[in-house]
């Protein structure tokens, strides 16, 4: 094979592991979007949160320490012990319920029948408040995630793919990160856990007939307040998963809240229903930037990931307003 | 009694629909822009004229803009930072094109150049809607600000990548550049606000912002009853996008004399104007003054009393700034989902009749 077509495919990889972080937030959307109608502009601050907060629990470091140190001026930063990582996940799982369950009974529950945009703008508004929270409670710099999943090239990847360059010099096999290899694991674990969920329980089966039709749904005896706190909370764990992944990668940082941002042209593409959607629709964004980077990137210059997405989402929209997967729109008046 | 419409008799159509129907108000309009005018320039120091008054007024044609697109036409844009950007960049290569132009002309050109922009942007607004449509827009935010940071055209191919305002005068005064004077600033800041101001409460209460109001409220039934979207959704883009590129190029020009647009027009900027619209109120004039107004003073304010009073860090001064903006947000949606311009008319209500409950 010829050298451009071996590092397109590379660069497609690198793509297809960055477009399931995009899958992950995206499945959050789709999640809440399913459920409640709203689109929840919060998903990716609820990512940064999530690992901030688990990031926080794990070096057992005090809750607003530069809130209480710059109040009364002292200095505390840690508690003084490490808390282990198989406990610190059920802590901010427990925290991301928590946070479900005072959104529906702050906000949501004072919002129903209100326009989707005004939803929407409420949770631009959620956003903004998460992430000076996040920032507040547990301080803003960069922090290093590890939950013990390991890093850095595969050398087993690497050296079995060796042969397709047929004995090109040049050619040392793929390279890709080991944690991206467990981030795909990872998130195709997720996506079977939620099918069965939504599937096999009880609480899965009244969460599709509130997706499906809210009045019906409450006329059979379903409490919608409680689905809404139960997919709240599922999207924080899943927003949690996405957070993990990205910050082991890249660190804890406010970068990761603007992956949500890519997450919505993900969901223009997969359409905002549907959850293989999501999925497909964050790996097709992902591997498509990247390529259109690699083949652009000598013509009209570099960072187009910036952009590219939106306007892949801006051509669809022209031609198929609901996505690949999506329900088709029928407008009654 | 003050506040009342007894004994203030209208005899004609056009004193029947003017702007404000009660002489107490009009009074309190004309005593405002005098004061505006003939005491604050004299009252002004640079601190003032820096930290809040410029950046307000700048502010308010910006959040005029938006609001006519969102609160009149019902059509979401988070796009605003990159139109802001389009008039500033416009702004510099006019104005090193032509540098013999005046410059309130160059403003006004590149607002039109930010309006042809708009409606190209704006196009899609045709087929989709809601949150669609702000995917939509969030497409000319990336791809607008991306253009201008690695063009070299639109730069001028300086080193650094900013752009940079050169010294032009109006009527023979200093307007921009750094030898500018506070007053000369504030004083063109101000005409066009009242400008701008006059021509959106005009436009919105004819023909235009009448299409405008049906589309938002249900665009198919204003179909129906002869309503052409197609004009109606464009001239609301290019309208909006006029003043939010004035308020732009008057942002570099005027305020910042220097920008990045990554930086000064980012995405931040777009959510800044949106939360102005919402707090101030959707669909209301007097809406984007008041949003504008309270988003511009409320971090100064934080920043005296949490930095200067009681000596927190500055960084953490700014997430909390972050946390209260966005619970405001969610608070006003709550309570009061038309904003602060509601509270006024509630208000007013209360006045008119007191001291009587009804």
């Amino acid at each position: 094979m010829s050298e451009t077509v071996l590092f397109a495919f590379e660069a497609a990889l690198n793509g297809l592991t960055v477009g399931i972080m995009y899958s992950l937030v995206a499945l959050g959307f789709v999640l809440i979007f399913k459920a409640s109608g709203i689109f929840n502009f919060a998903q990716g601050v609820m990512a940064l949160f999530a690992a901030l907060t688990l990031v926080g629990f794990q070096e057992g470091a005090v809750p607003f320490a530069p809130l209480i140190n710059a109040t009364f001026g002292t200095s505390v930063h840690n508690f003084g012990f490490n808390m282990p990582t198989l406990l610190a996940i059920p802590a901010a799982v427990a925290v991301m319920v928590g946070f479900a369950w005072l959104v529906e009974r702050i906000v949501l529950k004072h919002l129903i029948n209100q326009e989707p945009i005004i939803l929407f703008m409420a949770t631009i508004g959620l956003a903004y408040f998460l992430e000076g929270l996040g920032d507040i409670m547990w301080g803003a710099e960069v922090k290093r995630l590890d939950v013990g999943i390991p890093q850095g090239g595969n050398v087993w990847f690497e050296e079995n793919t060796q042969w397709l360059g047929m004995g090109n010099e040049n050619f040392w096999g793929f390279y890709i990160d080991t944690l991206n290899l467990y981030a795909l694991v990872i998130a195709a674990i997720l996506v079977t856990a939620l099918v069965i969920f939504s599937q096999y329980t009880k609480q899965g089966r009244a969460l599709r007939a509130v997706a499906d039709d809210h009045q019906a749904a409450l006329s059979v005896g379903i409490s919608l307040r409680f689905i809404w706190v139960l997919t709240w909370s599922i999207a924080g764990i899943v927003a949690l998963v996405a957070g993990i992944m990205w910050g082991s990668k890249s660190g804890v940082q406010f970068s990761l809240s603007l992956i949500a941002l890519k997450a919505l042209p993900v969901l223009i593409l997969g359409g905002f229903t549907s959850i293989p959607g999501a999925i497909v629709g964050g790996l097709m964004i992902g591997i498509g930037e990247k390529l259109f980077d690699f083949f652009m990137q000598p013509i009209i210059g570099g960072a187009t990931e910036n952009w590219f997405a939106y306007m892949l989402a801006l051509a669809f929209l022209l031609f198929r307003p609901q996505g690949l997967f999506g329900e088709k729109i029928i407008e009654r008046v | 009694m003050l506040y009342r419409e007894a004994g203030d008799f209208k005899s004609t159509y056009s004193s029947d629909n003017q702007t404000f129907p009660i002489r107490f108000d009009r009074y309190a309009y004309w005593a405002a822009l005098g004061f505006a005018f003939l005491v604050v320039p004299f009252l002004l120091t640079d601190y003032w004229a820096n930290s809040i008054v410029i950046p307000l007024l700048i502010y308010v044609i910006a959040a005029l803009g938006l609001n006519l697109l969102i609160g009149y036409c019902g059509q979401l844009s988070l796009g605003t930072g990159a139109f802001m950007a389009v008039g500033a960049y416009a702004t510099f290569k006019l104005t090193f094109a032509f540098p013999w132009m005046p410059i309130y002309i160059v403003f006004i050109l590149a607002g039109l150049v930010t309006a042809v922009v708009g409606v190209l942007f704006g196009l899609p607004s045709l087929k989709i809607k809601g949150f669609y449509l702000a995917v939509a827009t969030l497409a000319a935010q990336f791809f607008l600000i991306w253009l201008f940071t690695r063009v070299g055209w639109f730069f001028n191919d300086s080193a650094t990548g900013m752009i940079t305002m050169p010294q032009r005068s109006m009527f023979g005064v200093t307007v921009t550049g750094a030898a500018a004077s506070a007053i000369a600033v504030y004083i063109t800041c101000l005409i066009f606000v009242v400008g701008m101001s006059w021509l959106a409460r005009n436009l919105t209460r004819g023909t235009l912002g009448r299409t405008w109001m049906s589309i938002r409220d249900m665009d198919i039934a204003a179909e129906i009853i002869g309503v052409n979207p197609l004009i109606a959704k464009l001239t609301a883009f290019a309208v909006s996008s006029f003043f939010v590129g004035v308020a732009g190029a008057l942002l570099f020009g005027v305020y910042l004399g220097a920008a990045e647009a990554g930086e000064a027009f980012g995405i931040n900027k777009s959510f800044l104007v949106l939360f102005m619209v919402i707090i101030g109120g959707l669909g209301s004039i007097l809406g984007s003054f008041l949003g504008a107004a309270f988003l511009v003073v409320l971090p100064v304010l934080l920043k005296l009393m949490l930095v200067d009073t009681l000596g927190w860090p500055a960084d953490l001064a700014r997430h909390l700034e972050v946390m209260v903006i966005g619970a405001l947000i969610v608070i006003v949606l709550i309570l009061e989902p038309h904003g602060m311009a509601a509270l006024w008319r509630t208000i007013k209500d209360k006045l008119r009749l007191w001291p009587f409950p009804h």
